[in-house]
């Protein structure tokens, strides 16, 4: 691999930029892997690359039906943050959070990762109780973050109207690590990290079926052939549910379609992710200005990655009511994605019934932030069969009742 | 946006005035059940690509729960039934087959 560098551009700028190689090859898939990963989005394009950069596994391939970083990837509001309530959750999302902190020097690609803060705001008292209560357990998770009064949260975003007419704002959760990232760039820096480790990356290729031996997993049948593999990983979101189907067995998820939407790009006017979770909105400006907006998700089962317009109504006379000075932009592009949602609010990344069959799923409307430490300990379990980071995540909690309740204690924006 | 009959007042209505309701025909398992039974009854969930089998309530209209199958692949609705039944009635069932033959749902079919 070439390493991109000021020197780098430097060099082709003399030459017609004809010397850049392209970031990772298109094989054809061999006969047998170690690891099979299916899905190349960000989850499991990092499981991949910590299988090889941690556990020395670099026979490994990523199938993907699509392309690369297609789904829910490419379709985020790119927020990062980590004040979590319960342990376990703040642990994998601050993994997360910290990893995305170096990231472009570790892959050697620009993510943008832009700490530019996070708030969620507090605008009931309800809200105002629980996100001190958040704030708390913060400090002991070793996550920082502070409850901070409504004239801060003015000073720190001036476009917000804190004496709101339906909910003034009380107060807000503040997570100055926080951020945002550039979705693509994730994507196509762990891919490319991932192909200079000698990984196949194989695009447009469906997997159509999965092998079992005596209830072990030899293999997956796929649009390009039959793959044989000695574990596989399944990282692919809103399609869980399917995959698991062709495995035999059945998941506590529902898919579901999560929207969001972008306005015309305006003059920089908020520097700082605004998250308003009871009257449910959430926006942040993009480095080209324009204003990125997240949305509800439906409440029935959906798998056409487009989601109902009343849905962006509700946000969008929401955010109006927050920041009265966007009531006039303009709307450029709005598009929905198929999240997984389980019942805790909480992700699943588990053993499954069929041996060497791993799953790493149910991160329902908050994924995106929690890519690298998903990926770090997914490829963990996956090579030693336990991780720290995910031994709270198992399928086996629905069964006993140990649920990682983040449904009661994020809100609805997850 | 989904357009929906409710079987009982006959309204037909876009997805605003109906509150959706989740899976239909779970069998309920209770107390001396196993714990498999259990786990399956009260989490795991079919969530097919295609034809789905689900409750939603006339929420803004005559308040009254009831079934509806839909395709989960490009949003059609097959048709609404009473919510009075544990099987799909068979006009129902036929409306699936004339667009889905070959279709399957648990012991359905």
């Amino acid at each position: 691999m070439r390493r991109y560098s000021a020197w780098a551009v430097a060099r082709e700028a003399t030459r017609y930029h004809e010397g850049w190689e392209r970031a990772w090859r298109a094989p054809e898939p061999k006969k047998r892997y170690d690891v099979v990963i299916v899905g190349a989005g960000g989850h499991g394009l990092a499981t991949a690359y910590y299988l090889g950069k941690n556990h020395g596994i670099t026979n490994v391939a990523v199938i993907e039906k699509g392309w690369l970083g297609g789904g829910n990837t490419g379709r985020n509001t790119t927020i990062i943050r980590s004040n979590y309530l319960q342990d376990s959750s703040a642990a994998i999302y601050e993994k997360a959070r910290s990893l995305y902190e170096t990231m472009s020097q570790d892959l050697n690609y620009n993510v943008m990762f832009s700490p530019r803060g996070v708030i969620m705001l507090a605008q009931t008292e309800h809200e105002v109780r629980g996100y001190q209560r958040t704030a708390h357990a913060n400090a002991l998770q070793g996550v920082s973050t502070e409850f901070i009064s409504p004239q801060r949260v003015k000073e720190l975003v001036p476009i917000i109207d804190i004496s709101g007419p339906r909910y003034p704002v009380l107060g807000g959760l503040w997570q100055a690590r926080g951020g945002t990232a550039r979705h693509d760039a994730v994507a196509w820096g762990y891919a490319r990290a991932c192909s200079d480790m000698g990984m196949d990356i194989i695009q447009k290729c469906e997997v159509t079926g999965i092998r079992q031996e005596g209830g072990r997993v030899t293999g997956v049948g796929t649009t390009k052939g039959a793959i044989d593999c000695g574990k596989l990983g399944i990282v692919v979101a809103g399609h869980s549910g399917h995959l698991a189907e062709m495995a035999g067995f059945r998941l506590p998820l529902e898919s579901v379609a999560l929207q969001a939407l972008v306005s015309e790009p305006i003059k920089p006017c908020m520097d700082v992710v605004v998250m308003a979770n009871t009257v449910h909105g959430y926006m942040s400006q993009s480095d080209k200005g324009e204003m990125v907006i997240g949305g509800g998700t439906d409440a029935f089962n959906n798998y056409t990655q487009r989601g109902s317009f009343h849905h962006i109504e509700e946000t969008v006379r929401a955010l109006i009511e927050t920041f009265p000075m966007i009531s006039r932009l303009k709307m450029l592009r709005q598009w929905g994605g198929i999240v997984d949602v389980t019942g805790d609010r909480s992700p699943i990344l588990s053993k499954t019934p069929v041996e060497g069959v791993f799953i790493n799923s149910g991160w329902g409307t908050g994924g995106f932030k929690a890519i690298p430490g998903s990926g770090f300990g997914f490829a963990e379990l996956m090579a030693k069969g336990y991780s720290p980071l995910t031994a709270e995540f198992g399928l086996n909690r629905f069964a006993e009742g140990r649920f990682v309740d983040e449904s009661v204690a994020a809100g609805v924006a997850h | 946006m989904l357009i929906l009959e409710c079987p009982y007042c006959g309204v037909k209505a876009e997805e605003t005035e109906f509150h959706a309701g989740g899976e239909a025909h779970i069998k309920r398992f209770g107390p001396g059940s196993s714990d498999a039974d259990f786990e399956g009854y009260l989490f795991n969930r079919e969530n097919p690509k295609g034809v789905h089998f689900e409750r939603w309530r006339h929420a803004n209209g005559c308040g009254k729960w009831f079934h509806v199958v839909r395709c989960t692949m490009t949003l059609e609705v097959f048709g609404s039934y009473s919510a009075q039944v544990s099987e799909p009635p068979q006009e129902i069932r036929d409306a699936i087959t004339a667009k889905r033959p070959g279709w399957c749902w648990r012991d359905f079919a």
